[in-house]
């Protein structure tokens, strides 16, 4: 039983099924990855177990928990950070605003934690006074991974981090993933760079038509011929 | 020389002075427009009547405390009775947003169905004050007229022209600071304030963040309601309080929070000063300012004015339609809260 | 109560309240009511027409009744000898330099590239234009005030039959909505609304002070009527022996007869406005309004300018409320513009659509005369109420007092929780649209 897994989930928005019998796990400390071709209901499975959409079937567990009915709000409580893939910062605020945004439910002294993202994001600190709406595209997603990272979340979860950033950006911010992995926390992400996320990931999720394709480390996937030939480009 | 002295005295008579206290009025009332536009997102147009449902409890409030023999010295005692206006008026908005904006809320109506339900309260609020105060003026100013007045002045500098500071007037620009000061601090430095920003900047991820809504909306109508009975108290102070003005009053303010770019308060302030000044400047007779200023020949017959006062509105009206066609989104687009 | 028949037991329900009138204050009583009711009707048609087909919160009903208003006055009224030799040729220079000025403007706006310079231009055209205007504008007005103040001082109008100004106030509406239309549609839906909300503020003060034009708050009084006057009836041969054949008091029958002339008259425009209208919302034009209605980001997708659409709507609107404000003039057979206030031009209008029910033009018409109905009657109930409610206090206690006094107040509290109520309970209006989803 993984640390946070969405299991057998069945659902969609209101109309035709999106996602069927489609199942997400990750560890803590370790990275899980989702890949797929366009449309296959990556976003809404990583919606799904952040409890963005109501499931049909099949049910969200944390940590033995059953967190199924909560609202996102309730999740974010309970130790899960989200970071959306557009107007993922709040543009008008300064960067450390936006970290004290995403600490706004801790009751508790928060600098220790800012240092640490600072510590993490060194530009971050740089800019710290600046409104985060005029960041470089990478800088942005730093803050917005900081500002998940400021509750102390058990599983961090991603929505395309990459997107719309430079390949040199997009290594950058996958080591600094990686980083944060090891400091014990579960991350999932949906990434449209199969490839290099497959290259990071320790769990890999091939979803077609809202369905588990393929289920692999992804080293193994990395290897695998058919999930290179129909997914990876060769 | 002398003369020069005495056309820079007159324009801070009767344009500068004048449009400082205007514009601060305005301003304030701008605030709160913005305010709930950023976290509401509707232009409320029940705003004026807010104003002045405000203004009449520190009125009726003023009279209590006159008729027990109260007095604040050389300052209006409307003052003192500013918190008890504030609060009836705080009371009232909270009720109207349980009772009416909340269920269009749940519902993510329509930012025109939020509007016609704010026209719905304006003439709730207007009936109200119709039926407690009547429509007639009122008078409720007391303590010391003026700071100094055109007599003292003329005496101290020995001028033709005079300059005569009222108390309302300071108190207005006074106030307004404050006011203001206080409303930036707690927007950009306490918990509360960055969380109200957060949310009016991106809702979203303000909820993904933990920020109750339902707090943070409260918040805007409480301070709202605050900036609102303080502006229509400071206007009333300064001219009369007559409930149809203050409905009149509405168009300024909505141009003053457009022209500045609405949600962004910085923008509403500089928006109320821009209309006070256009309005005073284009309505102010010259005349007297060219003949101090200009050799005799060159001075006009008329009164110099541009504009009769009977169409101020159409000043702001006019601001309004350029920066709508050159900049739409106001001058100080890009930012909010 | 089904789908079906509901519109007819409205309809029945509306006309029992009129009927109800005659039968305690009398006919006479009955039919200023309901003429008042048909302007109200018309006013709402006109409002539903942008807001029931095409979602526009249009704020500045009273500006195009307003000027509704006007146009009957310089329609109708004769023109004034002497104010014209005063002062009529400054007017009509000044008029044409204002042409001139805008078509330089224009040019300027047009032939100059984007940017500072273009900007520059305009402004210095503007205020050049200004000065010249004024030069002859000034001068003409002063003469023309002055001549014979009391009684006139004003140019008067063309002379012509009132009922033509119907039309012209139609036209004129629609032109002033078309410059407001083409500045703030395509923006925020919060800009029309404040846009019009100014251009309605600034009609109205326009109406109040331009003496030479409309007598300012003077008043015009005395505009021709399109029927009879009572007095000229009475005198009428054949008047008098039908009133003697139907055994009527001959004063009262005048005064009632020349108001169901006018009855007839407006219920004539209505019909006929109520016609188009319901053939243009079921014509494919229609049916595309409430398309890009109910979603106006795919119907931009579909290639439909949307902007241009919602000025076509927001015009026609415009249109029939300034049809509706010259009738009222009309009505009135005066113009005065201290009557013009926002609480009852705009936003009494928008109760009546709103509860009428938006996008129905029957809801509307329901709407307008319901609610037109309340509004004249509120003021005798409400003080009725008040009167009953503090019966057992003495006749001199002041909260009695001061609750009579202020009984007309309470309409004002009525009508916004009429707006309220139904707006949140049945927003869909008391005749809901046919095919419309919404919610």
């Amino acid at each position: 039983m993984s640390f946070l897994i969405g299991e057998n989930m069945t659902g969609g928005y209101g109309g035709a099924d999106i996602l069927t019998n489609c199942t997400i796990g990750v560890e803590q400390g370790e990275i899980a990855v989702i890949v797929g071709p366009n449309g296959a209901g990556k976003s809404t499975a990583m919606k799904a177990i952040f409890g963005m959409l109501n499931l049909r079937e099949g049910k969200v567990l944390m940590d033995g928990e059953d967190i199924t009915k909560l609202s996102p709000q309730a999740r974010v409580y309970k130790g899960m950070g989200f970071v959306p893939q557009t107007s993922n910062v709040f543009t008008s605020m300064s960067v450390e605003e936006n970290l004290e945004m995403g600490a706004f439910i801790r009751e508790d002294d928060i600098s220790e934690t800012m240092h640490q993202v600072f510590d993490l994001f060194p530009i971050l600190k740089e800019k710290r006074n600046q409104p985060a709406g005029e960041l470089s595209g990478g800088q942005r997603q730093q803050v917005a991974v900081g500002r998940a990272l400021m509750t102390r979340p058990k599983v961090l979860m991603l929505d395309e981090p990459t997107a719309g950033v430079s390949p040199i950006v997009m290594d950058e911010l996958f080591d600094r993933i990686i980083e944060v992995a090891r400091t014990g926390i579960a991350i999932l992400m949906v990434e449209q760079n199969a490839k290099q996320a497959l290259n990071i990931a320790d769990k890999g999720y091939v979803l077609v038509q809202g369905e588990n394709r393929y289920t692999d480390t992804g080293k193994a996937l990395m290897e695998n011929p058919e999930v290179r030939k129909s997914f990876l480009g060769g | 020389m002398e003369s020069l002295i005495n056309a820079v005295v007159l324009l801070l008579n009767f344009l500068v002075v004048p449009a400082l206290s205007y514009g601060s009025q305005l301003a304030l009332g701008a605030l709160g427009v913005t305010l709930i536009y950023s976290v509401l997102r509707f232009s409320n147009f029940a705003h004026g009547e807010t104003m002045a449902f405000g203004t009449m409890f520190v009125i009726l409030a003023t009279w209590l405390l006159q008729s027990w023999g109260v007095s604040f010295g050389p300052l209006p005692t409307a003052l003192l009775a500013l918190p008890v206006g504030c609060i009836a008026t705080i009371l009232f908005v909270l009720a109207t947003d349980r009772l009416v904006y909340k269920h269009y809320r749940e519902h993510k109506a329509t930012n025109v169905i939020f509007m016609i339900a704010s026209v719905g309260v304006m003439f709730v609020m207007n009936g109200i004050i119709r039926f407690v105060i009547g429509p007639e003026d009122q008078q409720f100013f007391d303590g010391e007229r003026f700071i100094f007045n055109a007599r003292q002045f003329k005496e101290w500098t020995g001028l033709t022209e005079a300059l005569a500071i009222r108390t309302t007037q300071v108190i207005t620009v006074v106030t307004a600071i404050i006011v203001v000061a206080i409303l930036f601090w707690f927007l950009n430095r306490t918990r509360t304030g960055k969380s109200m920003r957060a949310y009016s900047d991106n809702e979203d991820l303000a909820l993904l963040s933990g920020i109750d809504p339902a707090h943070v909306v409260r918040i805007a109508w409480i301070i709202t309601a605050i900036l609102a009975t303080i502006a229509g108290t400071l206007y009333g102070l300064d001219k009369s309080f007559k409930p149809f003005t203050y409905l009149q009053l509405l168009l300024p303010i909505f141009a003053a929070a457009i022209v500045g770019g609405v949600g962004n308060p910085v923008g509403a302030i500089a928006g109320g000063f821009v209309i006070a000044f256009s309005e005073i400047a284009l309505t102010f007779a010259y005349r007297k300012f060219f003949a101090y200023t200009l050799p005799d020949f060159l001075v006009p017959d008329g009164l110099a004015q541009l504009l009769s006062t009977d169409y101020k509105f159409a000043v702001s009206f006019v601001i309004l339609v350029v920066v709508l066609l050159v900049k739409p989104t106001g001058l100080f687009s890009g930012k909010t809260l | 109560m089904t789908e079906t028949n509901r519109p007819y037991i409205l309809y029945g329900i509306a006309a029992l309240l009129l009927l109800a009138n005659w039968y305690f204050l009398g006919l006479n009583s009955a039919l200023f009511t309901l003429n008042f009711c048909l302007i109200s009707a018309v006013m709402a048609l006109g409002v539903n027409i942008q807001w029931g087909y095409a979602g526009l919160f249009n704020v500045g009903i009273m500006g195009f009744t307003a000027i509704g208003g006007l146009c009957a006055v310089l329609v109708a009224y004769p023109p004034i000898q002497e104010t014209w030799e005063a002062g009529g040729s400054g007017v009509i220079i000044s008029a044409l330099l204002l042409l001139v000025a805008v078509a330089v403007c224009v040019v300027i706006y047009r032939r100059m590239p984007k940017g500072s310079a273009r900007m520059w231009a305009l402004t210095a055209a503007v205020i050049v234009s200004f000065f010249i205007i004024r030069h002859f504008y000034a001068p003409a007005v002063a003469a023309i005030e002055s001549t014979n103040a009391a009684s006139t001082g004003f140019l008067g109008g063309l002379g012509l039959p009132i009922i033509l100004s119907w039309m012209v106030g139609g036209v004129v509406a629609a032109g002033i909505a078309w410059i407001v239309g083409k500045i703030a549609l395509g923006l925020r839906s919060d800009y029309l609304a404040i846009a019009t909300l100014g251009i309605s503020e600034i009609i109205v003060a326009i109406v109040k002070n331009e003496e030479w034009l409309n007598r300012g708050v003077k008043n015009v009084i005395g505009l021709p009527r399109p029927v009879p006057f009572e007095v000229n009836l009475q005198k009428e041969q054949w008047f008098i022996d039908l009133a003697s054949r139907l055994d009527v008091n001959l004063v009262e029958f005048s005064s009632i007869f020349v108001k169901l002339c006018y009855t007839c008259l407006f219920a004539f425009v209505l019909l006929l406005i109520l016609y188009l209208s319901e053939k243009a919302l079921n014509s494919p034009w229609g049916r595309m309004m409430r398309a890009i209605r109910d979603n106006e980001v795919s119907a931009n997708a579909m290639g439909k300018n949307v902007t241009r659409r919602h000025l076509q709507v927001f015009i026609l609107g415009s249109a029939v409320v300034g049809i509706a404000g010259a009738m009222l003039t009309t009505l009135d057979g005066q113009f005065t513009p201290t009557s013009y206030q926002p609480l009852r031009f705009t936003f009494l209008i928008w109760v009546m659509v709103i509860v009428g029910g938006s996008g129905n033009n029957w809801g509307a018409v329901l709407g307008g005369i319901v609610i037109g109905f309340f509004w004249l009657q509120a003021e005798p109930i409400g003080i009725w109420l008040m009167d009953s409610l503090t019966a057992s206090m003495a006749d001199d206690n002041p909260l009695r007092l001061h609750l009579i006094e202020s009984a007309a107040h309470m309409r004002l509290i009525v009508m916004g929780l009429i707006l309220l109520l139904v707006l949140r309970f049945s927003p869909r209006g008391l005749i809901p649209e046919r095919t419309g989803r919404r919610h």
